[in-house]
């Protein structure tokens, strides 16, 4: 116990030198958190507004659909299919879906766009489409009108309650053409999306498409995101070769590697802070123990075991680390929560990147305590591991020429 | 009466053995009975502070015996040896004895936290050493507001805080003017008659080693000369009562 307060008064005795040590920590606390909670708030908020908010973490469909997305490619929907696949317990919804792509044209417009049949209540369970509902009412499973994007339906000049015309290939090379009511207008974080989607009961795309029955995947929901890979082989073991069962990192591949790379430059730049720590630190200990040298002699000559003197200066580290990595975190949290609500926007070429990525350049960070406390018990263990130097110089301190000047 | 405290057999140290040899002590004998006073002088390089180190058990001999109250002190492991000059060995150095950031009583009281001595022996013994050094006000000060005498005085009673067997001083009065010199003298004389604490202590002055009971000289390594005396100061009181 009066180690512990020897050490605390210790600190203070060079108030400056430990003002530096405990500043140096607690801004490195604060930017590898801002760091690590950006980093994870940006990834968040890309599988979110890619993944889960359309893509789905799991697709199945007919073998084969993934190279060549055509109606041709489509498969049954089968409730012995959906029985199988629900009999996973990690799995914990599916939707089906019938996707093709068709001509939208308003009364002197016309535009590209993707026809998406859903199940309107199931599709909501899993993608939760009903929340981007920005003007009308959602579609029901029988209705013969459709909900539009909001770029799509800006570009055809299209508002709710007007008629939409749609003219596309059916299946077998049947011709589809249709005119159905603009029931709502729907608003996407993803700008490739939000410039040509159309939604449709799964019905009503059935027929459009003359494709009674059928669908071109099955969009499932999961318990655990980060059980991704087992649980897709689970599934696809269960379901045999003929169909595809793929995550979304094998369907949107250039999200994944985004992901990698960035994750990589985002290690860089927090190893790079690291060092910087550790030789802020460093130095100061180098000071210090040169400093000391003589009272260090003097203390183990009067007979202060070196066990003792170890653990008095170990005890001054851990208190100067974790004032710092205690007042990093205190001080972080108010700027993180902050930075969430009011998240970072990029403008220019860098917000067109991200774009082609399909989703805004908006980055909120993550408040997830877990980052704060994984980042406050880096720099912490960072600063124990530096206080090995004074440990190992005291194993060394010869007592007569410590105090020989 | 006569205790042996400390009993030197032959003892030799040599700095740079393989390059020029440098005999810092060079084979002596040294005995030393409880409750002298005994003084070591010579002249600088004499091996003064080497020979300090070595029955003090800082520093080892690379010839001979060191028998201190009867355990020779050359086989204990470094481990053992500190715990053994916690126990049995005072020291006072010539400066910077004090931790910086501790005041006085908690620096003469330090060694004895080491030791694991209770807290209620601590209080007593501290207030009993403080006045003897006279500081009894100044227990509750940090060393910067203390002067290099007073300083030294509280490092006196951080030795004898350990009830150890003798104190060793090299140079206590190096950096002190003559009147604190002479002041710490004082009271190590005192501690000396009252408490019959052994004392050795190397000096350069002429004034201190008037004080001394037993005046060992060394040169080159080698005690030259060993003569008991009688202190002046005793001499006067003496002239003075009679
Ligand atoms: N670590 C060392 N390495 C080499 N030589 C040393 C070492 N320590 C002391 N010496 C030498 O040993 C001899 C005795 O030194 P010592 O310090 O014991 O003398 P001293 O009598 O205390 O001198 P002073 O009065 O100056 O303090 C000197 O010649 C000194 O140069
Ligand atoms: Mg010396």
């Amino acid at each position: 116990m009066w180690i512990i307060r020897l050490a605390w008064k210790n600190l203070w005795r060079n108030r400056s030198r430990t003002l530096i040590t405990v500043g140096a920590i607690f801004f490195a606390v604060i930017l590898s958190i801002a760091a690590e909670s950006l980093k994870t708030g940006i990834f968040d908020n890309l599988v979110k507004n890619v993944v889960s908010f359309y893509t789905g973490y799991i697709q199945i469909h007919k073998n084969g659909y993934q190279d060549e997305q055509i109606l041709d490619n489509s498969f049954s929907q089968a409730d012995d299919i959906e029985k199988k696949i629900l009999a996973n317990k990690n799995v914990t919804g599916l939707t089906p879906r019938l996707e093709s792509f068709a001509l939208a044209s308003s009364e002197n417009l016309s535009k590209g766009c993707m026809v998406v049949g859903i199940l309107p209540e199931n599709e909501n369970k899993i993608t939760s489409l009903k929340r981007k509902l920005v003007k009308g009412s959602y579609i029901e499973k029988t209705d013969q009108s459709v909900l539009l994007a909001q770029g799509l339906a800006e570009r055809l000049q299209l508002n709710v309650n007007d008629t939409i015309v749609l003219i596309g290939q059916g299946y077998h090379g049947s011709t589809a053409a249709g005119k159905y009511q603009v029931k709502g207008i729907l608003k996407f974080g993803s700008p490739q999306l939000n410039d040509k989607i159309l939604f449709m009961p799964l019905q009503t795309s059935q027929s459009f498409f003359s494709a009674d029955g059928m669908i071109t995947s099955y969009i499932l929901s999961i318990a655990e995101d980060t059980q991704l890979e087992p649980i897709a082989s689970a599934v696809r073991k269960t379901l045999g070769t003929n169909y595809e069962v793929m995550t979304w990192e094998a369907l949107l591949p250039e999200i994944k590697q985004h992901i990698a790379t960035d994750s990589n430059n985002m290690k860089v730049v927090q190893g790079i802070l690291y060092l910087l720590i550790c030789f802020g630190i460093f130095s100061t200990l180098i000071m210090m123990m040169i400093e000391r040298k003589f009272e260090m002699g003097m203390l183990v000559a009067i007979g202060m075991k070196k066990a003792k003197l170890i653990v008095l200066f170990i005890t001054e580290s851990v208190l100067t680390v974790l004032i710092g990595c205690i007042a990093g975190i205190m001080a972080s949290i108010p700027v993180i929560y902050f930075l969430n609500k009011h998240p970072i926007r990029i403008g220019g070429d860098t917000a067109k990147a991200y774009e082609r990525f399909g989703f805004e350049a908006v980055f909120p960070t993550s408040t997830d305590a877990s980052i704060f406390i994984r980042q406050g018990i880096v720099v912490f263990v960072i600063g124990l591991a530096l206080s090995l130097y004074p440990m190992i110089k005291i194993l060394q301190l010869n007592a007569v020429t410590a105090l020989r000047r | 009466m006569n205790t042996t405290v400390i009993d030197a057999h032959n003892i030799s140290k040599v700095y740079n053995p393989k390059t020029i040899p440098v005999h810092a002590v060079n084979e002596v004998h040294l005995h030393i009975n409880k409750g002298e006073f005994t003084a070591l002088v010579g002249p600088s390089g004499s091996g003064k502070t080497t020979l300090l180190n070595l029955i003090g058990g800082l520093d080892r001999p690379d010839k001979g015996n060191i028998f201190i109250n009867g355990t020779d002190i050359t086989k204990l492991t470094a481990g053992e040896l500190i715990s053994f000059r916690l126990h049995n060995i005072g020291f006072v150095f010539q400066s910077f004895n004090l931790i910086p950031v501790l005041t006085a009583k908690e620096n003469a009281e330090f060694i004895m936290l080491l030791q694991g001595v209770k807290r209620k022996e601590r209080e007593r013994r501290m207030m009993q050493l403080f006045k003897d050094i006279g500081l009894e006000d100044k227990m509750d000060v940090r060393p910067e507001k203390l002067s290099g005498g007073q300083q030294q005085r509280v490092a006196i009673a951080r030795a004898l805080a350990s009830k150890p067997q003798f104190i060793l001083a090299d140079e206590p009065t190096a950096n002190l003017d003559s009147a604190s010199a002479s002041n710490l003298l004082d009271n190590m004389a005192k501690l000396n008659k009252e408490e019959n604490m052994t004392f050795i202590f190397s000096t350069h002055d002429q004034r201190v080693i008037e004080r001394a009971r037993r005046v060992i000289t060394l040169v080159d390594g080698k005690i030259s000369s060993d003569t008991a005396v009688v202190p002046t100061t005793e001499i006067q009181t003496g002239q003075v009562t009679s």
